[in-house]
């Protein structure tokens, strides 16, 4: 008898369908935290602590999954307005206002998307044409790159540095202008470093884009999780506004990962011509996801502030930790990374997370694949319970003691 | 109250068993004062008790709880103090409040079995001289206690790693 698969096998070309596929969609690499998510995940090791995600570790606050559930008993079940419901669309203008001085008119200068990420891929696919560049600070969030590859452009990479806490220097950026640069990425508060830029930092960078005539793609998810001062938006510096696609997101401050809702925000040319690819490519982010978002804006401070006040205690307990350890660490001052450096041990970080994982069974992103000046560094979340961060703590620095 | 001792009582109420160090490097401040601050609170009995709360449906040695509505007379002078007092001495008792609305007092109370709750309702509790009515309701299932949900359906179901 021949098994399904044994058919299936048999209808394969030989060759593979590898010819068929556009240049563009082989030219980008597979991600490399997907290759170690593969690694991680193939031991199926239930006693594996991971600091390896990206996420919180708060479900969503029960009050905005009541608020969705109750609108589907309700029957709200329809494609919404393409750029996403009005009352929500108002909501996020009138939060933008009150928590970082931004305004935007609801009507035509704020789309809400499938996640930050398809704002990210709809403001480089409206910005970006075959031969651009597009600048980013490194390390960084993976997407940016291969998105830009995909559209025909070219990205620059901007290495930052422990010394100036991961920060973008103005030296370092106007190093890596060229004529044909036309977008520079900003991601702070920071995946992976933690790192976040203050007015002053932000300053001398605006000074540059207006020089150079710059967009900047502003990826703003982080913002809410900023442990030091309040955070600055890119877009509000005196001139940015309409030169910055502000990009964010429920996920991170709202713990609402797994409902993929974001939005974006700038000057109303570029959000239409944004909304024109969103309406062809996805119509409107699902229904649900705003009415739940909608009423983590209207009732849920209270929940993200308390969520906000636990990150900023384990991230205390961490950087202590790695210090305690051993192992340098600057001070993230937002999101929910550590980045220590573990040059120290002389491993690369690919080694180093491996055998972290094989050895001792703590899961950390290794840093090379976050871009330049990522190798050396490890990524670790701190969204996970006081008692797994001690408990992982411990394990890597029996793991650090075994190879001195 | 001053803002450390209420971010203290906020993780000791989630985990009594963080040590003065740890608590110390969560908030960013000294331990010392972590310790002070948590002795003060002892000793004003602000904290009251380091106890482990308890799923017993789990345990093999199961136990009956009641929620009893005890109607009274209040005495002149002390109000219900005495009444509460006499009621809260036994140690089956777990918990008396005075409650606003149709009855006076809420008991909660713990037994082995069925016959040990009534027996103490009805030999202990209705004899007291100023009780005029008792309403006993048995609880069936504890769901949430103490602002801890019992089941665990809310385990961690995040990938493992993700950008």
């Amino acid at each position: 008898m021949i098994t399904n698969e044994e058919k299936l096998e048999t209808m394969k070309p030989k060759d593979g369908m590898q010819q068929y596929l556009a240049a563009s969609a082989r030219a980008i690499p597979p991600s490399g935290i997907r290759r170690f998510f593969d690694l991680v995940s193939a031991s199926k090791d239930s006693s594996i602590i991971s600091l390896g995600v990206g996420e919180p570790d708060f479900v969503t606050p029960w009050r905005f999954r009541d608020a969705a559930v109750y609108s589907l008993e309700k029957g709200k079940t329809q494609y919404t307005a393409n750029a996403g419901m009005p009352e929500l669309r108002e909501a996020i203008g009138e939060y933008l206002h009150d928590r970082f001085h931004l305004t935007y008119n609801p009507a035509d200068e704020i789309l809400v998307t499938v996640g930050g990420s398809e704002a990210i891929d709809l403001a480089i696919r409206a910005l970006l044409e075959p031969g651009d560049e597009l600048l980013i600070p490194e390390p960084t969030y993976i997407p940016y790159n291969p998105i830009a590859t995909l559209g025909g452009g070219v990205p620059v990479g901007i290495e930052t540095y422990a010394k100036d806490q991961f920060k973008l220097t103005e030296e370092s950026l106007r190093a890596a202008i060229t004529p044909r640069s036309k977008l520079l990425i900003l991601c702070y508060p920071s995946n992976p470093t933690g790192a976040v830029m203050t007015y002053e930092d932000l300053l001398p960078i605006a000074k540059v884009v207006e020089e150079h005539d710059l967009i900047v793609v502003s990826d703003e998810i982080y913002a809410e999780l900023s442990y030091g001062s309040r955070h600055v938006s890119f877009a509000s510096l005196p001139g940015m506004r309409d030169r910055t696609i502000v990009v964010s997101g429920f996920s991170k401050a709202f713990a609402m990962t797994g409902w993929r809702m974001g939005y974006a925000c700038g000057h109303s040319d570029l959000i239409g011509a944004m909304l024109k690819i969103h309406q062809y490519t996805v119509m409107c982010a699902p229904i649900m996801g705003q009415v739940a978002a909608l009423e983590a804006l209207k009732n849920g401070m209270e929940d993200m502030h308390r969520m906000i006040e636990s990150y900023n205690q384990r991230r205390r307990l961490v950087v202590q930790g790695f210090r305690e350890i051993g192992l340098e660490c600057h001070e993230p001052q937002g999101a929910f990374y550590a980045f220590p450096s573990i040059q120290s041990t002389g491993l690369s970080s690919e080694e180093f997370s491996q055998r972290l994982v094989q050895e001792v069974k703590v899961a950390a992103v290794p840093g090379h694949v976050f871009g330049r000046g990522g190798e050396g560094f490890i990524r670790c979340s701190y969204a996970t319970s006081v008692a797994q961060l001690s408990e992982a703590l411990e394990r890597i620095g029996g793991f650090l003691n075994k190879l001195r | 109250m001053n803002e450390l001792k209420l971010k203290i009582l906020d993780l000791l109420k989630e985990d009594a068993r963080l040590s003065g160090a740890t608590i110390a490097t969560m908030l960013g401040v000294g331990e010392a004062e972590v310790s002070a601050a948590i002795e003060e609170m002892e000793r004003d009995h602000v904290i009251v008790k380091y106890a482990t709360v308890v799923n017993w449906s789990k345990v093999d040695d199961e136990k009956v709880t009641a929620l009893i509505e005890v109607e009274c007379t209040p005495e002149r002078g002390r109000g219900f103090e005495s009444i509460a007092e006499r009621i809260y001495l036994y140690p089956e008792v777990k918990s008396v409040y005075l409650m606003s609305g149709a009855y006076d007092l809420l008991v909660e109370i713990e037994g082995k079995n069925l016959k040990e709750v009534a027996s103490f309702v009805s030999n202990k509790l209705s004899t007291i001289e100023s009780v005029i009515a008792t309403k006993t309701f048995f609880i069936l299932k504890k769901y949430k206690q103490d602002g801890i949900i019992f089941e665990e359906f809310e385990d961690d179901h995040r990938l493992l790693v993700s950008p």
